[in-house]
């Protein structure tokens, strides 16, 4: 009953012509920079906090929340259409998203990754609704040594991203956590690989890796050919999804949701490896996993779907005891600070309309996502029509732009050019990026929860395996890692490679 | 005058376009060594006494630069006064956020800016430290930069797990006294202001706690909340709604004062522990060589912003207040720069976590 009292509260709240509005003004913001590649969420809100200023609280998080996951879903476009993934997420969705896209199902992909985004956002926002006190305790039990042996199953579900050997992948892996240990050590204090450049301190940024690997390098390769005709698709087949799509997508869609809620409320690794477990996942059930990578819909709709459930549940632990889980949601307990609000446990009791009309607002934000983007969906398919030698320019300066302004500093343009030359040099050679950029994102945590754990536990490395949860965590991680290696899995790759050759 | 003329000349063209390409990275160097070259010919102050230049300004738009994201509390800090500031002077002010490095990126790229008043750092205590964490330092936060003045002080509060043994800091004393290596000490990472007081804690006490870094205040106070690590020393604005709430325990405050918003909390000097003063000044900074009659007027603002109602009350809401008058002035505050150079040097070093 309190619930209703309280999701009643959050409605009226967040359906005041006002909020309204600004849900929308915030959604479609954060679609827009979601699409132009390099301009984050991060930077985005960082840039429209000031003008929050004047607004009355509920409001400003509406709007400054409603960037934020309008950002995920726009995100996806560019990562299907041009293999540009504007963070971590998406880069799973560039995988099948954009093969489908070549093979002219740009269409069903941006309405999959709309349709999941929609379903795992509805279904987290009721979860952040129902359970939020419950999963913000839960997320408490996770310590150190909980997140280590979280980020090591991660890293062994990453060789499903790669569809090719499992030995290149381990080696794009091994690239990512090197590049991962670039900037200054954590504990202390001491830089790494930085040569003198103070910008290296804080490490290589995402945004440039990302947009160097996969949209440089793709541009790159593209550039091989000729240039004068579209190579983008061959022939956009149609926009919506078939019977068969629907059918296929069920599955994936409903354990990508499941998956993004539970990982969303951890702090740090959550939300990157709801896209990237989803995905392993449904390789791994899928009865055609040789389809992934090479335009598989599942591939699509799983970590659409968990990146934008992670993304509602990621609030929980910003709402109910105010601790922000990511530096966006730091960004925004920062914005409760401006607005007179101190974080804390409290802010639900004491706030309750701030909190529950932005948990009403998620939802009506995410029916305006596709509300929005549906009707898009033909526009973006448009535009891969345009011919290359025009969008190709378009989309370097777009993802200059974008990374210069992350921090307002040139080096990561430069930043830009060297990884996609890099990138350039691994496609040549055979090799995924995708592996590479999971090991970045995922290294330095590993590094870091490990030795974290063993200063808490003085040195005694058998945290790891006393402590239930992160027992559970390692075995399932040695279970996944047999089946990687598991002869019959293996011929079957070599089977699949054959077949390519 | 020649050599005005010839730091006029070279340099005006780009000032001429507010907010565009005031400093970008490459020319930044090659602006650094001739603006120095110009101020050592021209008798220690590109136009110190220039003033037609004092009494034109502000003819654009200022840009204060904050070393740190947007919406955390330096930049909070800076938009706070920002706009009383712009008020007097009558000028609009772009509040850039220029992360990086402990926010020496930023403090490098204001050093080396034309010192013409219209780029303005904002820097906290880090301003202080940043020569004993990077050695390697394009700048020199005495020599390269003229202070303009002092804005607030943020508290700072020991807090625990909400079930830590010792209940008061006489208690937690004694505690860390007989079981210090047993202790595990959370800070938001080298050089963040939890890192100092943290360090300045057990350099009071004399002990060696167990120090765990992490990757920002967020996941510090995250894993304190759920009983992971034992102590830490943070900002009143990160800690204040926690405290409350009851979900860590908080021992004293580290200011000379109690905080209005945690009323029962005593100081560490009513606690004993005189030493223990630690707070996260804020002030601004003007590149070297900016003449007199800009910083004057520059002073005069930010002095006058502290008196702002808002600015008060804000604060308040913050745990913090403005300096008064007399604590706020550009003597005072390069005074204070002095002495807190010096405090953290022999604390940071014997810490070894310098970043050479």
């Amino acid at each position: 009953m309190e619930l209703l009292n309280n999701l009643g509260l959050g409605f009226e709240t967040a359906f005041t012509p006002i909020n309204l509005l600004f849900a929308f003004i915030g959604v479609a913001l954060g679609t827009a920079v979601g699409v132009l590649p390099g301009i984050g969420p991060t930077a985005t809100i960082a840039m429209l906090l000031p003008i929050t200023f004047g607004f009355e609280p509920v409001t400003s998080l509406i709007m400054l929340a409603g960037i934020y996951y309008g950002a995920q879903y726009g995100g996806s476009t560019t990562a299907i259409l041009i293999n540009l993934p504007g963070e971590s997420s998406a880069a799973v969705t560039a995988l099948d998203g954009h093969q489908m896209a070549k093979q002219g199902r740009a269409g069903p992909a941006l309405a999959t990754a709309a349709l999941g985004s929609f379903f795992a956002g509805t279904v987290g926002t009721l979860a952040l609704a129902l359970f939020a006190e419950p999963i913000s305790r839960a997320a408490l039990l996770f310590g150190p040594a909980e997140y280590f042996s979280l980020v090591v199953l991660g890293l062994i579900a990453s060789i499903a991203l790669a569809s090719g050997s499992v030995l290149k992948a381990l080696a794009m892996i091994v690239l990512g956590l090197l590049l991962g240990t670039v900037g200054q050590d954590l504990y202390s204090g001491t830089p790494r690989f930085t040569f003198g450049m103070r910008e290296l301190y804080s490490g290589l940024n995402f945004v440039s890796l990302a947009v160097g690997l996969f949209g440089v390098a793709e541009i790159l390769r593209n550039l091989e050919g000729d240039i004068t005709r579209s190579v983008m698709v061959q022939k956009v087949k149609n926009l919506w999804l078939t019977k068969d799509d629907f059918r296929r997508i069920r599955g994936p869609v409903l354990r990508g949701t499941g998956l993004g809620t539970a990982l969303g409320v951890l702090p740090g690794a959550g939300h990157v490896l709801a896209s990237f477990v989803s995905y392993s996942v449904e390789k791994r059930v899928s009865k055609r996993p040789e389809e992934f990578g090479r335009g598989a819909i599942e591939g699509v709709a799983a970590p659409e779907s968990a990146n934008n459930a992670a993304a509602q549940t990621q609030f929980v632990p910003l709402l109910t005891l105010g601790l922000p889980v990511s530096p966006i949601m730091a960004l925004l307990l920062g914005a409760f600070i401006i607005q007179g609000i101190v974080p804390g446990p409290s802010v639900i009791d004491d706030e309750p309309e701030l909190v529950w009309g932005l948990i009403a607002s998620m939802w009506i934000g995410n029916f305006f996502l596709v509300l929005l983007n549906l009707p898009l969906i033909g526009l973006w398919v448009k535009m891969l029509t345009i011919p290359y030698r025009v969008l190709f320019p378009a989309i370097i300066a777009f993802a200059s732009i974008g990374t210069y302004s992350i921090a307002l500093n040139a080096f990561h343009v430069y930043a830009i050019a060297f990884f996609g030359i890099l990138g350039y040099v691994l496609i040549k050679l055979g090799n995924e990026p995708a592996p590479l950029l999971l090991g970045f994102v995922l290294g330095p945590l590993l590094e870091e929860y490990l030795r974290r754990a063993l200063i808490i536990s003085d040195g005694d490395p058998s945290v790891f395996v006393t402590r239930p949860i992160s027992l559970t965590l390692l075995i399932l991680a040695a279970a996944a890692f047999a089946i990687a290696v598991l002869p019959s899995v293996r011929r079957k790759r070599e089977v699949v490679f054959e077949e390519e050759d | 005058m020649s050599l005005h003329h010839l730091n006029d000349a070279l340099v005006r063209p780009r000032s001429a376009r507010p907010g565009h390409g005031r400093y970008p990275r490459l020319a930044g160097l090659a602006t650094a060594t001739l603006v120095l070259a110009a101020c050592g010919g021209g008798g220690g102050g590109g136009g110190e006494d220039d003033p037609a230049a004092a009494e034109a300004f502000p003819e654009g738009d200022i840009t204060f630069v904050v070393p740190f994201s947007a919406g955390g509390p330096t930049d909070t800090v800076t938009r706070l006064v920002a706009e009383p500031i712009a008020e007097e002077l009558g000028a609009n002010i772009v509040v850039q956020n220029v992360e990086g490095a402990g926010g020496t990126i930023a403090a490098g790229e204001v050093a080396a800016a034309n010192p013409d008043g219209y780029t303005v750092l904002m820097h906290h205590i880090g301003m202080s430290t940043a020569p004993s964490l990077y050695p390697d330092l394009p700048y020199a936060p005495l020599e390269d930069f003229e202070p303009l003045g002092l804005v607030t002080q943020v508290p700072m509060t020991i807090v625990a797990r909400s079930d830590f043994e010792p209940q008061t800091m006489e208690e937690l004393v004694t505690y860390l006294e007989e079981n210090a290596e047993d202790v595990t000490l959370a800070n938001a990472g080298i050089g963040a202001a939890s890192h100092l007081c943290g360090l300045l804690l057990q350099d009071a006490l004399g002990v060696e706690l167990t120090e765990v870094p992490y990757e920002g205040t967020g996941p510090a106070l995250t894993d304190l909340v759920a009983g992971e690590v034992d102590l830490m020393c943070d900002q009143t604005t990160n800690t204040t709604g926690q405290i409350q709430a009851g979900e860590i325990k908080a021992y004293a405050v580290t200011t000379p004062e109690r905080v209005e918003t945690l009323p029962d909390l005593p100081t560490t000097e009513e606690a004993g522990l005189e030493e223990l003063q630690v707070g996260v000044w804020h002030g601004f900074y003007v590149p070297a060589g900016t003449p007199e009659g800009i910083r004057e007027e520059l002073s005069a603002a930010i002095l006058s912003s502290l008196e702002d109602e808002n600015v008060i009350s804000q604060l308040g809401e913050l745990g913090a207040a403005p300096f008064s008058q007399e604590e706020a002035t550009p003597e005072a505050h390069r005074q204070l720069l002095e002495e807190q150079i010096e405090l953290w040097q022999p604390i940071i070093e014997e810490a070894g976590v310098a970043a050479d």
